[in-house]
């Protein structure tokens, strides 16, 4: 089984929903023509990540996040030697230079704005890596994706997208009830919110665009967003339903005579 | 005589061709032509009216198969099609993630306004590239009630088992109509 493409046709955002609602665990590698990137993560949340480019020790982390200056940058580095970032944080700790909680924040805030690199990558073949083994030494960390999604979203740009994801604004939004799905720990803003105040399956879209004063490319947005982050889905809107009744195109017949033509075809068909 | 018919869709190079012709009777009878624009240049033809093959079921019942074209949404067709129908398939390259969107509107289209049974087949499972079927179901949006099964679609056995979990899907649906009718 294989996981890869191109992010010109699934976005790095639609991989994190992917990677988030399977709760996956392995590595996400991406390249494109100047660079390669991974990130990898454990049961559906970002652990850990770096570029080719970069420096991703923790010292360099540190220096990055200005929590250490170049002096003490290049004596630590001089001194950690072969050390691992679990060692050096250790290190760290035991001289009271930071604490645990520090050098945990400062590794999530270097990945969080990978990852915001990473969403300006137009192009650029990827492959998901189930089950990689952990970097050895490394600290990992626990990132929820949902927020990052978000953020993904808010910066798409390409509009003909939204229009294909959310063909009609006639259709409604309900909860989704999976567990995990909870908007608790998302970071929204005034707009997202008063969207999810009104997110109920009488409520089309339209009306919701309506009662906040959206338009319909920021209505789609925020919809996107909240549906990749794996907290809404699209229902038909309360009413469309209630008329539905298979049509299965047998004309003239009762629902027995149609269930045993359905059978005799069956039948036929384990025959082939 | 009755005849009843189901549809086989999806985006382009899907498969659908393939799957027809895999079970029917006849030679499918596509309207295939050459593929000029080079954007599209993967493979020599591709379905342009609609494919259509044939299976008899007994003397008094056959069923027809109708492929739709891959290259263009077939709205313009769908009422056509559907006439008489007794459900689809929808079918996705398993390969190819730039298809997934196309495959999705379809999906989403049919979920919101056709009241017709249908199932998924993740096709050209025996490739290397293929994505796993969970994936592929986060992938399209498919709820876990919708059946999305696994299919190599120049394999006999993969799909009749296809059809006849259509079929099975459309015996479902008919009990439930018949419950809230009684
Ligand atoms: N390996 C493999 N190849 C397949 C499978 N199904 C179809 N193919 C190949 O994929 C290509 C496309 O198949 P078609 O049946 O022409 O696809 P289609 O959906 O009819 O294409 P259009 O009519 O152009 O939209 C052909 O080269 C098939 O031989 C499969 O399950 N496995
Ligand atoms: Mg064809």
């Amino acid at each position: 089984m294989a996981l890869k493409g191109n992010l010109r046709d699934f976005s790095l955002t639609q991989l994190l929903n992917l990677i988030h609602l399977a709760r996956k665990n392995g590595i996400l590698h991406l390249e494109n023509a100047t660079t390669k990137a991974w990130l990898g993560f454990r049961e559906g949340k970002l652990a850990y990540g770096g570029l080719n480019l970069e420096e991703n020790s923790l010292v360099a982390i540190l220096y990055r996040g200005k929590r250490i200056n170049a002096a003490h940058y290049r004596t630590i580095k001089e001194k950690s030697g072969s050390m691992s970032d679990k060692e050096l944080g250790l290190l760290l700790v035991n001289a009271g230079y930071l604490n645990q909680q520090e050098i945990v924040q400062n590794i999530q805030v270097y990945l969080v704005r990978l990852v915001h690199r990473l969403f300006l990558w137009e192009d650029g073949n990827f492959h998901f890596e189930n089950d990689a083994p952990l970097p050895k030494g490394k600290i990992l960390v626990r990132i929820n994706l949902e927020n990052l999604i978000m953020d993904g979203t808010r910066q798409l740009r390409e509009l003909d997208q939204l229009k294909d994801e959310i063909p009609s604004l006639d259709i409604a939004l309900k909860f989704c009830d999976h567990p995990g799905a909870s908007v608790r720990n998302l970071r929204l803003n005034q707009e997202e919110w008063k969207v999810i105040s009104f997110i109920n399956p009488k409520n089309s879209m339209k009306k919701i665009a309506e009662a906040v004063k959206l338009n319909d490319i920021e209505m789609r947005k925020i919809a996107f967003g909240l549906i990749q982050a794996g907290v809404v889905e699209m229902v038909k809107p309360d009413g469309y339903s209630a008329k539905r009744t298979i049509n299965i195109g047998i004309p003239h017949t009762n629902p027995a005579e149609q269930t045993s033509l359905i059978k005799r075809i069956i039948q036929r068909i384990r025959s082939l | 005589m009755q005849t009843v018919k189901m549809v086989v869709t999806g985006p382009f190079n899907a498969g659908k061709t393939a799957f027809i012709r895999t079970v029917s009777e006849i030679n499918v009878v596509s309207t295939e032509r050459k593929i000029s624009q080079p954007a599209e240049q993967v493979k020599e033809t591709t379905t342009v009216a609609m494919d259509f093959g044939r299976i008899t079921i007994d003397q008094d019942l056959v069923l027809y198969l109708f492929g739709t074209p891959g290259q263009r949404r077939f709205d313009f067709m769908w009422e056509i099609l559907s006439e008489g129908m007794l459900g689809f398939v929808v079918m996705v390259d398993s390969c190819k993630p730039e298809t997934f969107r196309e495959a999705r509107m379809i999906l989403e289209t049919f979920r919101a306004y056709a009241p017709t049974p249908y199932v998924v087949a993740a096709n050209k499972q025996d490739l290397e590239d293929a994505w796993g079927i969970e994936d592929l179901r986060i992938a399209l949006r498919l709820d876990s009630q919708v059946k999305l099964i696994p299919c190599v679609a120049n394999d006999k056995e993969s799909v009749k088992i296809i059809l006849i979990e259509l079929l099975d899907q459309i015996l479902r649906e008919l009990e439930v109509n018949t419950e809230r009718a009684s």
